[in-house]
């Protein structure tokens, strides 16, 4: 485990403050006013002249959203939001549309460096990075810039903003758009469909493998801001893409709201694989502050013999409510979850998925690891489903909790559904603790407290961080680590 | 050298003591066993020189080549060079066994100020004894002592104390739960790693081990302290009339 000496020093060095990406960046901002309203529907949708059918939409969604109420079923207690107390456009000011790297405004681009993600190509393509990664960062409302554009291009692959999608692929944002969550889907989604803002594009011709990664980077920075980015990706025929999400947020005293949707289409034969570390803000020692995080993730395996894969690793939000789901529609289709959930201090994360079996011989498999430390709760709640019509559906289930301490606490909410006889669906969990005596066998060999809690946990994620691409694997290791300082000794 | 004073030990204070002021030296170089009936205090008396926290020491000093052991966290201890061979080696999920070694083995390296060892240069330290002692090479990827027979964790503890090249090697009841041929292996290794240097501390119910870790000295204890020192005569002498002599004696 190479990792370990390098988490263990970069523990030792942080201070009492474990949040490495809580600094802020001034920027002059374009914001609109405070609150939620149609006026500031119609300010976002100007704002990025889009187009009336886009109007349209957002509004319809905002006068559903009116009537509808906030779920309650979620083992996580906040207190009311205000929705009328946030920001939901802001924009740096300095070039709106940038069109080269050279045009995004430089404290932008000393952000994204101070987070280590790489957006300049030459430097990637000089050998900073090993492998090619192309990235859309997204910053508060706006996607800064996308990398490797031309590159992708010619493989056929679009990957931009989806505001620029809404621009120049309007015939396919129209037809997929909201046809994975629907407008009404729940809360968060369809507050998200009126005033989401930015967040990437993806589409893969037919029989096209990816030549590359690809990678969007989200990060809030301004006070009091909302984040409500929307992904579309959309596989056609034979085709594959591996995908990766970052995300972080500065240290703020007040709460901060991120409501994705995240939507993905694979057609037959197609393949699609959807990774995350989630790093938001998760509120400092005594619980203050943090990210509310609510988030609709689903794929669709619209076509026979497809693959929906979603791997998470959820470090950070002061609240984590997110069900990466599949649709197995398609025969033969298949849908993975592979998640690592790391709560310490005061987070909570109700988090897990729903593999929804709709087609014949559709086979689903999640291996979910919770690791609770601190004042923490962390609840598993996942749904597998099989429909009539859904012949010899399979699903593996495995939910294992590691808690560390005596304050914290896991939780394990499976829900299963089986209207056809052939399907056999298998449920495992675990729940167990880092014991005293295994801590004292590793400190006996010469492992400090946090060395030998570092090395049981990597122990007991492994299953799922080799689900992870390399580069990310290691990333998320360091990233367990840190999240769990303070919790032993 | 390993020097123990006066050492008095509770789970905490105004309990039962554990440990009432027992003596012991082992020299450079020395194999010492420790024999005595159940509920005598010889793991306690191997887990209070490994600094376990369950105990509270009350009274008295333990020297390792005159540092004090009491004053250093456990890690600290094993960087010194105490290394504590199981009764019952723990699981350790997901972790293989390979990669548990080199973390070992780097943050004992690390805690003495000394470089890391390569990859390859541990590879080759970790093949050569393992073969040594029967260990095949796939079990060195599985995850540490989950699934392993008891012989197969005895000698795996046997395989981290010959990397970890300890001062002292405590061996807590090695024995316990080994046929007559695993019993030998491990025999073999660790008679293997005695050395001028190297002292070993042998805690054991039966005289059969010492057969083939033939000891220099034999203390007997009992109520949580030495009663009885002899040479390896003494371990006969025990096998032969057993412990009641000195209990009978104890509660005179």
């Amino acid at each position: 485990m190479v990792a370990v000496k390098e988490t263990v020093e970069q523990v030792k060095q942080l201070d009492v403050d474990q949040y490495r990406y809580g600094f802020t960046t001034d920027l002059e901002v374009d914001k609109a006013p405070k609150g939620l309203n149609e006026e500031i529907v119609r300010f976002i949708s100007a704002k990025k002249s889009e187009p009336q059918w886009m109007l349209d939409w957002r509004l319809d969604a905002y006068r559903r959203w009116k009537t509808m109420d906030e779920p309650q079923w979620a083992r996580v207690l906040y207190p009311k939001i205000d929705f009328n107390d946030s920001y939901y456009y802001a924009a740096p000011k300095k070039n709106a549309a940038p069109k080269t790297l050279d045009d995004v405004d430089p404290a932008i681009l000393d952000t994204y460096k101070k987070l280590g993600i790489p957006l300049r190509e030459q430097e990637i393509l000089a050998g900073v990075q090993m492998s090619k990664v192309a990235v859309d960062a997204v910053f508060d409302s706006v996607s800064v810039v996308t990398t490797f554009k031309e590159e992708l291009k010619k493989a056929g692959v679009i990957f931009c903003s989806i505001s620029e999608a809404i621009k120049d692929h309007p015939d396919l944002v129209k037809k997929y758009l909201g046809s994975v969550v629907p407008v009404t889907d729940n809360y968060y989604a369809t507050l998200n469909c009126a005033v989401f803002t930015d967040g990437s594009f993806v589409y893969i011709p037919e029989g096209v493998r990816c030549p590359m990664e690809l990678s969007t980077y989200f990060r809030i920075n301004e006070k009091n801001t909302g984040q409500f980015e929307r992904t579309l990706i959309l596989a056609e025929k034979g085709s594959y893409v591996s995908y990766l999400e970052g995300c972080t947020a500065p240290q703020r005293d007040e709460n901060q709201l991120h409501a994705a949707v995240v939507e993905l289409v694979a057609l037959d034969d197609a393949e699609i694989k959807y990774s995350t570390v989630q790093n938001w803000y998760p509120g400092d020692a005594e619980g203050k502050g943090g990210i509310y995080n609510f988030v609709t993730k689903r794929g669709d395996c619209r076509g026979a013999n497809s693959k929906i894969s979603w791997t998470q690793v959820e470090t950070g939000s002061a609240i984590t409510w997110k069900y990466p789901s599949c649709i197995l529609r398609g025969d033969n289709s298949r849908g993975e979850f592979y998640s690592i959930a790391v709560s310490n201090g005061y987070q909570q994360v109700d988090s897990g998925t729903k593999m929804i079996h709709l087609g014949k011989n559709t086979t689903s498999r999640i291996i979910s690891k919770g690791i609770s430390a601190g004042k923490s709760q962390n609840t598993y709640r996942g749904q597998v489903s099989a429909h009539r019509k859904a012949t010899n559906a399979r699903n593996f289930t495995n939910c294992d909790s590691l808690l560390i301490g005596e304050t914290c606490g896991a939780h394990t909410v499976p829900y299963l559904e089986s209207k056809n006889a052939s399907a056999v669906f298998e449920h495992e969990a675990t729940t167990s603790k880092i014991s005293e005596d295994q801590l004292f066998y590793c400190r006996q060999r010469g492992l400090s407290a946090e060395e030998a809690t570092a090395l049981i946990v990597n122990g007991f994620v492994k299953d799922v961080l080799q689900q992870l691409p390399m580069e990310f694997a290691v990333e998320a290791q360091k990233l367990i680590s840190i999240s769990l300082e303070g919790s032993v000794g | 050298m390993l020097e123990i004073r006066n050492l008095h030990v509770a789970i905490e204070e105004g309990t039962k003591k554990l440990l009432n002021g027992l003596n012991l030296t082992i020299r450079d170089g020395e194999v010492a066993a420790i024999m005595g009936p159940n509920g005598s205090g010889k793991s306690t008396l191997s887990y209070v020189i490994a600094g376990k926290e369950d105990y509270k020491v009350l009274d008295g000093e333990i020297l390792l080549d005159g540092k004090n052991l009491l004053e250093m966290e456990p890690d600290e201890r094993a960087a010194a060079g105490v290394f504590l061979a199981f009764q019952y080696p723990l699981e350790i999920p997901g972790v293989a066994t390979m990669t548990f070694l080199k973390a070992a083995l780097n943050a004992q390296r690390k805690g003495r100020g000394e470089d890391e060892l390569t990859t390859p240069d541990f590879m080759r330290r970790v093949k050569a004894g393992a073969e040594k002692l029967g260990i095949p090479q796939d079990m060195l990827k599985r995850g540490l002592n989950v699934g392993f027979s008891g012989g197969e964790k005895k000698r795996t503890e046997i395989l981290q104390m010959a990397l970890l090249k300890p001062s002292i090697g405590i061996l807590d009841e090695t024995d316990s739960g080994l046929d007559i041929d695993a019993l030998k292996i491990v025999s073999e290794g660790v008679n293997a790693l005695r050395s001028a240097k190297r002292s070993f501390l042998v805690i054991t119910h039966y005289q059969r081990l010492l057969n083939y870790i033939v000891p220099d000295t034999v203390h007997i204890m009992l109520k949580g302290k030495i009663v009885r020192t002899g040479g390896k005569e003494l371990a006969l002498e025990l096998e032969a009339n057993g412990y009641s002599d000195y209990v009978t004696n104890a509660a005179a």
